[in-house]
């Protein structure tokens, strides 16, 4: 199996504009080409998109739009982790030697209809996430005896973070008591502790080893894959204080990498809402169950930004098929010593956590230098 | 008979594999565990609740029945952890299911 590398990336700010979806895919892309101008368009076999925007043949569209001509051109889907979804299929293109090099781009509107699974009837009039949100809240804080205030931190550390990410949705710092005092939505949710649908895109560009050293010095090795999807209805899940989906995927990634967890230098995870945070951080055994709130608090005590540094999903916002290709750039930044305030102090390994319906399906990736 | 048919009338019939008599949920025609048909069990089905929250007057929770169906559904009164309940409405609405509890 050959190596795969990411040799180049590109990003639009996350916003609440109004714009067509073909226009975001373009964004990014042509922020990645021009960052790169030395890239040949002709070498591109592949050009996959991830969203859940309704638009069909998005791929050609964009290929088109960038002057691409690939050999494989499709859309990926698979709701908030599409974006990690198309990282693998790019990353078993060029390993299997289908492709040298292929282009990932991942865009959603603010308005996207991967916000809720409308096929999820199990949770009778209770679709929108901000009900799996409130249990999983509650059933952690009753497991644990975690208060509201405490899982309010995760929040302000992530929005302290997204201010220094000149891409994120967030442009504010706030309080424990601005997010105890922000709009509540349920007994166990204020609107501060959700992540915020956006208009966003992001790319990346993966090579095989040969091709990726041909254009950088600085490649970003995914060395590490796990993946695994439990169901797709959100009462399907055994736990409501853990992630099955994360624990199993995180392993897998970590032994394909043979890594362990405490050798991860910096991570970006998946903290759609506040208390996901504290359960991936644990899922994943970066501390022990009903630890990760402690864990949080006090990464945001010493300013050190080694979880979600870009401001997480909470701060930078959430445009679904883009989310999964930013973490990844996030990490390849902070591998690439390129992070400018958000930089963590020289991570030589980082992870990327992205999952889609309530941990229901959970991606690892693990990078390397 | 379909669960949906039912449903719609008010009814909460439960789809059990006629081969291997798991329960079989979301409600199909098909066993996920042996491929077999299924059939509506009609009973009255008591659910335990599992786990709830509030929004404005309501509750929603987490109901399961038969240590394997889980559904969330709508309670007008305060729940408790583990407390027995059974459906007291359920209905499609717009296309969704809908179940309140007592």
């Amino acid at each position: 199996m050959s190596e795969v590398g990411i040799i180049a990336y590109g990003a639009s700010p996350f916003t609440k504009e109004d714009h067509k979806i073909e226009s975001m895919l373009h964004k990014s892309t042509n922020d990645l080409f021009k960052k790169n101008p030395d890239i040949n368009k002709n070498e591109i076999d592949a050009v996959l998109v991830s969203t859940n925007n309704n638009s069909k043949y998005l791929s050609p569209v964009l290929s088109e739009m960038a002057g691409i001509k690939p050999k494989i051109a499709h859309s990926i889907e698979s709701l908030c982790n599409s974006g990690t979804n198309s990282i693998v299929s790019a990353f078993s293109y060029i390993s299997s030697g289908l492709a040298d090099m292929v282009l990932v781009t991942g865009a959603e509107r603010y308005d996207s209809p991967g916000q809720i699974l409308e096929w999820d009837n199990s949770r009778g009039e209770f679709k929108h996430p901000i009900f799996w949100a409130s249990i999983f809240s509650k059933s952690y804080k009753r497991e644990y005896g975690i208060s509201d205030e405490q899982l309010a931190i995760v929040s302000v550390k992530n929005h302290k973070q997204a201010k220094e990410n000149p891409n994120a949705l967030s442009k504010k710092t706030y309080t424990v008591e601005d997010v105890m005092n922000s709009k509540k939505l349920t007994d166990d949710l204020r609107l501060l502790n959700c992540s915020r649908p956006c208009t966003g895109s992001a790319s990346i560009l993966l090579a095989s080893k040969e091709v990726a050293e041909k254009y950088t010095d600085m490649p970003i090795w995914i060395t590490g894959i796990g993946q695994k999807t439990t169901s797709a209805g959100f009462t399907k899940n055994t736990s409501l204080t853990s992630m099955e989906s994360t624990a199993i995927a995180g392993q897998s990634a970590l032994k394909m990498s043979n890594r362990n967890i405490s050798e991860i230098d910096v991570a970006e995870v998946h903290d759609a809402f506040s208390v996901c945070e504290p359960m991936i951080l644990e899922s994943l055994g970066f501390t022990n169950p009903g630890e990760g709130v402690n864990m949080a608090q006090k990464l945001h005590e010493e300013n050190n930004f080694m979880v979600n540094p870009r401001g997480g999903l909470i701060g930078s916002g959430h445009p679904l098929g883009a989310t999964g290709i930013s973490q990844t750039i996030e990490i390849v930044q902070q591998l690439q010593k390129t992070a400018e305030n958000r930089q963590t102090n020289n991570p030589k390994t980082g992870l990327v956590h992205n999952m889609s319906a309530a941990a229901t399906s959970s991606t690892v990736l693990v990078l390397e230098k | 008979m379909s669960f949906e048919n039912e449903l719609e009338k008010g009814q909460f019939y439960l789809p059990e594999c006629i081969s291997c008599k798991k329960w079989v949920w979301p409600p199909s025609e098909f066993c996920d565990r042996c491929n077999g048909k299924t059939s509506l069990k009609k009973e009255e089905f008591e659910g335990k609740i599992i786990e709830f929250s509030k929004q404005n007057d309501n509750y929603f929770c987490i109901v399961e029945f038969y240590d394997s169906i889980r559904i969330i559904a709508n309670m007008t009164t305060c729940p408790k952890k583990d407390q027995i309940v059974k459906i007291l409405k359920c209905g499609i609405n717009d296309g969704g299911y809908f179940f309140h509890i007592i």
